[in-house]
């Protein structure tokens, strides 16, 4: 061919943030003084020069069309000269320098179907993950869950009538897209039962060392199926983490009956007051429920209600736990303790009660 | 009518209700690309069945990148033939996810051109996702992105695309400059990132103080989270007029101190900053009253993921307190040493956390050349089988 050979454009990295910049943000880069809070979603920074940003949250399902991608860049152009962002915890928020344009913003925004909020003791967006919109791996899906979560929670996200922040968040699989064990409340997809394997495709899209190397408690052994080579599962050593489907397309694991969905509690990922910490097992198994998740909605409101109605101000939902112990969670939510929420892998003992701290 | 194409009698359920909806958000997208009719069609059938109908990813991706792109082809082909291919393409976000209008617009009209005209805003890591396009549209739309200068996001064992909070753009609490540190070590690091080179992926999280409001400590095998080493910065004017408006102090404040290190007598705060832990806690309560230090400076905290393969960790202690003009040198020396030594000893799939746990810290501190220090743990050793080394 005669013709030059076109430069093809790689390694460029992300482009730099300072074009982004609201004129008022760039003038005041790491000059804020201090925060006031206007309103739930609606806050104001004022820097040591005396200009203000009026910062504008809404919530939004993450799953975003291209058509209100470009809803959010026409208001973003009408109220505050096209200048916004998105948030770790996939909202979007729009920066403004006119006090005058927060009111008409949020009414186009709510007349749009965005509610407001999810500053300060609000509970904000929920943090997820793909589900059957577009994973393979997926115990259960993402979207529809946070959806049926958050149309129970609305009110929440638009008050901030919690005693501290409370953050929840979904993965659909033990894989854990997603900071979910560190959440206030993490909604979690679990299998339940060994992997199916595929004896006839095995050994054409697997290699079977990985494939026993990557099993966490090596249950994978390998065997001979039909003459062909494959390998078994010692089913009493699995605990369907799904290690194995990830790097082998022969070990399937998605089982409509006994796929479903565990509850986790009080973890927290800010170091403010106590340390970060995991979030612990509060209910093993609920059973996928589509369109509408009714057992997961009413186990995270049921607990969402109890904690705001016994923590006290400041205390994150782990801190209130730790403060009235887990025999009065327990009681509290109703929710049964079973053999299931004690630990039994690798290092179990250490949350066993190892003194007789006991509340009666 | 295209709408009365695929029945979704059951996620019409999930158009209900106050939140916004992701099932509107797939109808709109219908328009731009007939690919959702399938995605609808596929998704109610999920509904119907419960159970996923994707298979496990090929490798798909752009000429000479090792990552950025998912491959994902649905296991009913026939029957969903728009989504056969449904590959999801991760473009590395701009620090701190702050767009213009026009950006997004660019975007945009790259996305429908190319493909579902689906996107997540944005991917738990950080990125943007552009949601479904098939194998031959990925080296165009990398073109146009390219061209409108936007490059893609990591995948695999590479180091994974570094995501930041706001930090010192808006918000007063940030100890050191987080957006330009993920712009400077994403740049820095693009062979890293576009053609993995580990054993596993590596993520890179900043936050501006101890709130970590990119959940850096529960994420990132490297969190860089902003701390003081001097005097919390206290305005008792404003302390006082806190405590007028009603906030308790006593007990809302001083008594939430994990080490009680303050003392309120009715008029004035004491802090005992040698005390202090740096938690946030009063500042958090006070923003007007009392702000970080200004000896600012971040800690480096080494290790944490998700529970796949051996269980879920926390960041813990590596460099107690790094000056906030010599984050960046440090940072690029210490990981070069960091990714020596996992290159070198990390197994398969085996995150840096993991072989810490495996190795043991001090001989990974041998290791990267780093002396132990007692802010690295909660408490000393508790056991006495101790491996002593014979020493020179
Ligand atoms: C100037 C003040 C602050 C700014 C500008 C700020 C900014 C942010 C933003 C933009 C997010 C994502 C929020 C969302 O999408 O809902 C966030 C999340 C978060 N913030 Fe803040 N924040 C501030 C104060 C605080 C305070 C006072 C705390 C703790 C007491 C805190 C702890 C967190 C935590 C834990 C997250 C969630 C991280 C996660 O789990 O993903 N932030 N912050
Ligand atoms: C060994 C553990 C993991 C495996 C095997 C894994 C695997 C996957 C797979 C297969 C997808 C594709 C989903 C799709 O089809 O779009 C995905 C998406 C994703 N994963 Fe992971 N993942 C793991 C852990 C994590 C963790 C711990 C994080 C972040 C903290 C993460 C962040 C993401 C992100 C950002 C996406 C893109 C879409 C989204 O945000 O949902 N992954 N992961
Ligand atoms: S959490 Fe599991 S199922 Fe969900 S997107 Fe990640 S890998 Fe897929
Ligand atoms: S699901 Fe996990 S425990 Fe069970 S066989 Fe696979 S890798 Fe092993
Ligand atoms: S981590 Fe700290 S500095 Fe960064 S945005 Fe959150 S509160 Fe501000
Ligand atoms: S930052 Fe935390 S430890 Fe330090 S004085 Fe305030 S409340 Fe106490």
């Amino acid at each position: 061919m005669a013709a030059e050979p076109v430069k093809r454009i790689t390694d460029i990295g992300p482009p730099n943030f300072e074009k982004f910049l609201h004129p008022v943000i760039k003038k005041n880069y790491g000059l804020w003084k201090y925060h006031d809070n206007l309103a739930p979603g609606v806050l104001c920074h004022v820097a040591e020069s005396g200009d203000k940003i009026f910062t504008v949250r809404a919530a939004s399902p993450r799953l975003l069309s291209t058509t209100t991608i470009r809803q959010f860049a026409d208001l973003a152009e009408k109220y505050c000269g096209g200048y916004l962002r998105f948030t770790s915890r996939n909202n979007v928020e729009f920066l403004l320098d006119n006090q005058a344009n927060i009111e008409p913003l949020k009414k186009e925004l709510l007349a749009l179907g965005f509610p407001v909020g999810g500053t300060n003791n609000a509970i904000s967006n929920i943090v997820h993950t793909q589900g059957w919109v577009h994973c393979h791996s997926s115990a259960t899906d993402a979207s529809g869950i946070v959806k049926s979560v958050m149309d129970a929670l609305c009110d929440r996200f638009t008050h901030e009538d919690l005693p501290a922040k409370l953050r929840i968040a979904l993965a659909c699989c033990l894989n854990m897209c997603g900071a979910v064990h560190c959440s206030d409340i993490a909604i979690l997809g679990v299998h339940r039962k060994p992997p199916k394997i595929k004896h006839d495709i095995l050994p054409k899209v697997c290699e079977v060392p990985t494939l026993i190397a990557s099993c966490p408690t090596g249950a994978i052994r390998p065997a001979t199926v039909d003459g062909k080579q494959s390998v078994e599962v010692v089913e009493e050593q699995c605990m369907f983490c799904a290690n194995c489907y990830t790097v082998c397309p022969a070990m399937p694991l998605n089982d409509p009956e006994n796929d479903g969905i565990s509850i986790w509690v009080g973890g927290k990922v800010s170091n403010a007051r106590s340390a970060p910490k995991f979030s612990k097992l509060a209910i093993p198994f609920i059973p996928n429920e589509p369109p509408r998740w009714p057992g997961v909605v009413d186990a995270v409101v049921n607990i969402v209600e109890v904690y705001a109605k016994n923590a006290k101000k400041f205390e994150r939902m782990g801190e209130w736990i730790e403060r009235i112990g887990w025999p009065k969670f327990f009681e509290l939510t109703g929710i049964p303790f079973t053999k299931y929420h004690i630990d039994d892998f690798r290092l179990a003992g250490t949350t066993y009660a190892r003194s007789t701290h006991i509340r009666f | 009518m295209a709408d009365e194409k695929v029945q979704t009698k059951l996620l019409d359920e999930l158009e209900k209700g106050p939140w916004p909806s992701f099932v509107k958000e797939i109808k709109k997208a219908r328009k731009v690309s007939p690919v959702c009719d399938d995605l609808l069609g596929q998704l109610e059938l999920s509904y119907e069945e419960k159970v996923g109908h994707w298979k496990h990813g090929g490798i798909v991706g752009v000429m000479g990148y090792g990552g950025g792109v998912i491959g994902r082809y649905s296991d009913l082909p026939e029957k969903f033939p728009n989504v056969a291919h449904f590959h999801t393409m991760r473009i590395n976000q701009p620090s701190g996810w702050f767009y213009t209008s026009n950006a997004l617009r660019t975007l945009c009209d790259i996305w429908d051109r190319h493909g579902s005209g689906l996107t997540n805003m944005h991917g738990s890591t950080g990125d943007i996702v552009f949601l479904g396009t098939k194998t031959d549209e990925l080296e165009p739309c990398f073109k146009e992105l390219t061209e409108a200068g936007f490059d893609l996001g990591g995948s695999g064992s590479c180091m994974r695309t570094p995501s930041a909070c706001v930090g010192k753009a808006r918000c007063e609490w940030a100890c050191y400059d987080t957006m330009k540190m993920c712009n400077d070590i994403t740049h820095q690091y693009q062979d890293e990132l576009h053609r993995p080179p580990f054993p596993y992926k590596f993520k890179f999280k900043f936050s501006g103080c101890p709130n970590d409001c990119v959940a850096s400590i529960a994420r990132a095998d490297l969190s860089v989270i902003g701390t003081w080493k001097d005097d919390i910065q206290q305005n008792d004017a404003e302390v006082a007029a806190y405590a007028a408006k009603g906030l308790d102090v006593q007990d809302d404040v001083c008594g939430r101190c994990p080490t009680k290190c303050m003392k309120w007598d009715g008029k004035k705060l004491t802090i005992n900053n040698r005390e202090c832990v740096r938690c946030m806690h009063c500042i958090n309560a006070m923003p007007k009253a009392l702000a970080p230090g200004k000896e600012r400076g971040a800690t480096l905290l080494i290790g944490a993921k998700a529970p796949i393969v051996q269980g879920a960790l926390l960041s813990s202690v590596l460099v107690p307190f790094v000056p906030a003009d010599e984050l960046m040198d440090t940072i690029k020396e210490l990981i070069s040493r960091v990714w020596d030594f996992w290159d070198e000893y990390g197994k398969n799939r085996e995150r840096v956390g993991e072989l810490i746990q495996r190795v043991g810290m001090g001989n990974f501190l041998d290791a990267i050349g780093l002396d132990p220090v007692p802010e690295m743990i909660t408490a000393p050793r508790d056991n006495p089988y101790i491996y002593f080394k014979d020493e020179a």
